[in-house]
């Protein structure tokens, strides 16, 4: 297809002074990269389905960019979702989705790679491809039209999405996306039909073709199994890892307009060894890997003179956790007060020691300490397996009040498994014990801003086989907590639980959610992360059009033996394990840090191999002998 | 501490970036550089960048001014521009750099009026723009009505040229608007008021200027 480039721009040029926030949609930025689009093999856009505000900060896009950009037979672009202003225009003009750098549209690229981390972006996938009018149903794409791949975390568990997406990457992207990279080039240079792509594809490691698989359900509507269809499909995929975090990268995109993180982001320790049964993050990045102080600091330096940026966030799920943190903090701060420079160190433990990381990197007292207690009575605690004493957190509290900040936020989930309406009301108790050291220590000026969000049972946790609370017990909770968390200096934040039941649908579909995502998206649905633009009733109609209860995939009790829609992708983590946990849960019983004794929770056979040819530090899992047949043995899902 | 005046062209990769932006670009673009900004005193010190004067979102500029402060005596305007130069930023592109007197007013209380280009996106009969011109400018009051507020456009002009077009470019507006407090004409209001769809023309800014 020609490309009439000057015609697009004079399209754009009317178009651009009447939306919102046009710089979203130019490209240009500093340090973005452009290449010959004749002079490049293989052409792939970036995708992240939601606004270019949301989209640019995306570390792993920016990973994936530069790596991608790295190779010369490649040319990476981005593409975002129009918001809704822009999308009428475009379709108003007939202007199809473009990517940022070169202007094409995204119909002619070789792969349209889109990374999916959380839910509610399924309906804007949707979307974004019928911009770029590419067919909506992996089976009806031909030679024709771009590869569809999706990574990300939401990917864990691919079935809702599996009709859409012709290939999802399982795990880490640095080294799978070169795999697929080289898998599509071998087979565009050979000339040979889609399928024949699909197939090489389900060879690569980490790599699921859902096209190539078939599900059997028993009556009851529980998965009998997931059959593969071809000898190339294996039952099983396992989620690719780096054993060795490469270097970060530092050559970041600098945004023209604001967004909403603008700043260098590195990544300092991938994985979290505290084993929070509730956390999908937690149970899906093991094993806990390190980078250097050394790395770490170099690539801070790098970046900032690459973008001239003046704030840097280190970035992981557990920042105390770092072994070498207080080096690395020391480190960091003293460049930073020569420099006028703004650190962030989110995710820190609840204890004084975290006031002093905050102290030494003379961090702002505007925003307030955040602390994510996550639950408040001990039952609670031993339950989702983080155990904090009251006390601890009302020094901890005290502490930060008297060293300066004046808010302190914390984070609260309702909705655990055997939570009551005691469990919840202790969340009030506690936020009063704070707020009242709070005036002791500042008197008015004190907040106490609780956020408190709701549970959704992830797969891949142990709390997959639990019921996500129905609407009701959510508001009779929130309706607690709304009449009691009330008093001078406390605020309070909760999840509409109509939000919360579509993440928890889409978290626990099949691949019969397919229909319902795809009938949802033609009733207009869009946006479904953004308060303001989801719509429940839109979604209960998608529901009704495919004769599926939503309750079967939200408030069912999982027997211990379900077979899961996502049972055939594995996190290295065995199911096995994740049972245990969940009968641990229902004893209180506590697991401590998995670094000072392992729990085997099947990362360590799963990836042997790959540690044994990278040894190093960096690993944090403890040397454990293992016992060869045990991975042999593991069950296989289906 | 220095005070240096810029004098840049803000191109097409910043076309659609608003004015609070593109102080965050200079701030970032001199840390790029290397030239050691001076922060304001106070419990947020900001950098001391100074625009000489907003430019409407989508616009271009051939002559856009700002300030800059820095942290330093030693350095000559030949060592900032090579500095600038050294570490390009998409969408500015360094005219000029020369040093002022600290006690200087600022260029924002000194404005007076600013001239645009406006250049037609398609090709348009240069002749009927002409004759529009000049009834537009014997109009005796041009009464519009912006964001609920009526006003007269017709002072707010003091010049009006039409360039015909050439190989180059199509068919182009000259015009120079008042920009005094409380008095400042839009271009695009000019080319509303003479007829034409005001997106279907580019603007682009040529000049400010100053009381002495």
């Amino acid at each position: 297809m020609t490309f009439d480039h000057t015609m697009l721009q004079k399209q754009l040029e009317r178009i651009l002074p009447t939306v919102q926030k046009p710089g979203r949609y130019v490209g240009g930025e500093l340090n973005q990269i452009v290449k010959d689009w004749d002079g490049v093999e293989t052409h792939i856009a970036l995708a992240f389905p939601d606004i270019y505000d949301l989209g640019l900060p995306n570390l792993g896009l920016a990973i994936l960019y530069q790596t991608l950009n790295a190779r010369e037979d490649v040319f990476a672009e981005r593409v975002y979702s129009p918001w809704t202003d822009m999308e009428l225009a475009m379709r108003k003009s007939s202007i199809p989705l473009y990517a940022l750098e070169s202007h094409r549209p995204i119909a002619d690229f070789d792969i349209l790679a889109l990374t999916l981390p959380y839910e509610t972006l399924y309906t804007n996938t949707l979307n974004l491809l019928d911009l770029a009018g590419i067919p909506l149903y992996a089976a009806h794409r031909s030679d024709q039209h771009p590869l569809v791949i999706a990574g990300g975390h939401a990917c864990y568990n691919p079935e809702p999405m599996s009709a859409f997406i012709d290939a999802f990457a399982i795990g880490e992207g640095e080294e799978m996306i070169h795999d697929i990279v080289n898998a599509y080039q071998a087979w565009k240079r050979s000339g040979q039909p889609r399928a024949t792509l699909l197939k090489a594809l389900a060879h690569v490691s980490g790599l699921y073709v859902p096209a190539l698989y078939e599900p059997d359900y028993h009556p009851d509507g529980t998965l009998r199994e997931l059959r593969p269809l071809d000898p190339a499909a294996p039952r099983r995929i396992t989620k690719r890892i780096v054993a060795k975090l490469p270097p970060p990268p530092t050559n970041f995109i600098v945004p023209s307009i604001d967004v909403v993180h603008n700043r260098v982001a590195v990544e300092i320790m991938r994985g979290c060894t505290r084993g929070c049964r509730f956390c999908h993050a937690g149970f899906i990045n093991r094993p806990v890997r390190e980078r250097p102080v050394e790395e770490i600091l170099q690539a801070i330096q790098t970046a900032l003179k690459q973008t001239g940026y003046e704030e840097v966030a280190l970035l992981s799920l557990s920042s105390s956790d770092y072994t070498q943190i207080i080096d690395l903090v020391d480190q960091v701060s003293k460049h930073a007060s020569e420099n006028h420079l703004t650190i962030s160190l989110p995710s820190l433990r609840i204890e004084t020691f975290s006031i002093d990381l905050m102290d030494k990197l003379k961090s702002s007292r505007q925003g307030g300490f955040t602390l994510a207690p996550e639950a408040a009575t001990d039952r609670m605690r031993a339950t989702i397996n983080k155990p904090i004493a009251a006390e601890q957190l009302l020094e901890t509290a005290r502490a930060i009040y008297s060293r300066g900040w004046s808010t302190i936020k914390l984070y609260f989930m309702i909705g655990h498994p055997s939570e009551t309406l005691e469990d919840v009301r202790a969340i009030v108790d506690l936020c009063k014990a704070v707020i009242a050291e709070g005036r002791k220590i500042i008197g008015k000026r004190a907040v106490l801003h609780a956020g408190v969000s709701t549970f959704v049972p992830k797969p891949h946790t142990p709390f997959q086989w639990a019921p996500c609370d129905t609407q009701e017990q959510i508001q009779a909770k929130q309706q607690l907590l709304r009449s009691e968390l009330r008093g001078p200096g406390l605020k309070m934040t909760w999840t509409s639980p109509k939000d919360t039941m579509l993440e928890a649908w889409l978290s626990r579909g099949d691949r019969r959610m397919a229909e319902v995502i795809y009938n949802a998206w033609q009733n207009g649905a869009k946006f479904d992360a953004w308060q303001d633009q989801y719509r429940y009733e839109i979604w209960q109609v998608a529901f009704e059009q495919a004769g599926i209860d939503p309750a079967f995939y939200t408030h069912r009790m999982r027997a211990e033996d379900e077979i899961f829609p996502w049972d055939h992708i594995s996190p290295g983590v065995r199911k096995s394990f994740l049972l245990g946990e969940y009968r641990a849960s229902q004893t209180q019983s506590f697991r401590s840090d998995c670094r000072e004794s392992c729990f085997a929770c099947g990362i360590l056979p799963t990836f042997a191999e790959l540690r044994r040819a990278n040894p190093g530090k960096h690993w944090m899992c403890p040397e454990v002998p293992i016992r060869k047949k045990k991975a042999v043995l593991e069950p296989v899902a289906s | 501490m220095m005070r240096c005046r810029i004098t840049y062209r803000k191109t097409a990769p910043l076309r659609y970036t608003g004015n609070l932006d593109i102080q965050k670009i200079w701030e970032r673009y001199l840390r790029r550089a290397g030239l050691p900004v001076a922060y304001s005193q106070g419990f947020h010190p900001q950098p001391r960048i100074q625009q000489a004067c907003p430019l409407p979102l989508g616009f271009l500029s051939q002559a856009e001014l700002a300030d800059i402060y820095l942290d330093n005596d030693t350095l000559r305007p030949d060592d900032i521009t090579r500095s600038l130069q050294a570490m390009p930023y998409p969408g500015i592109e360094i005219a000029a750099v020369e040093e002022i007197d600290l006690t200087e007013a600022t260029l924002a209380g000194r404005v007076i009026a600013t001239e645009y280009l406006a250049e037609w996106i398609d090709p348009l009969d240069a002749d009927q723009l002409t004759s529009k011109a000049s009834a537009l400018l014997n109009a005796p009051q041009l009464l519009r009505s912006r964001r609920d507020r009526n006003y007269d456009l017709r002072p707010l002009i003091e010049a009006l040229e039409v360039l015909p077009a050439d190989s180059s470019h199509n068919a182009m507006l000259r015009m120079q608007l008042s920009a005094r407090q409380s008095a400042t004409g839009r271009p695009e209001e000019v080319v509303s008021a003479l007829g034409y769809a005001p997106y279907d023309a580019r603007f682009t800014r040529t000049r400010i200027m100053f009381t002495p």
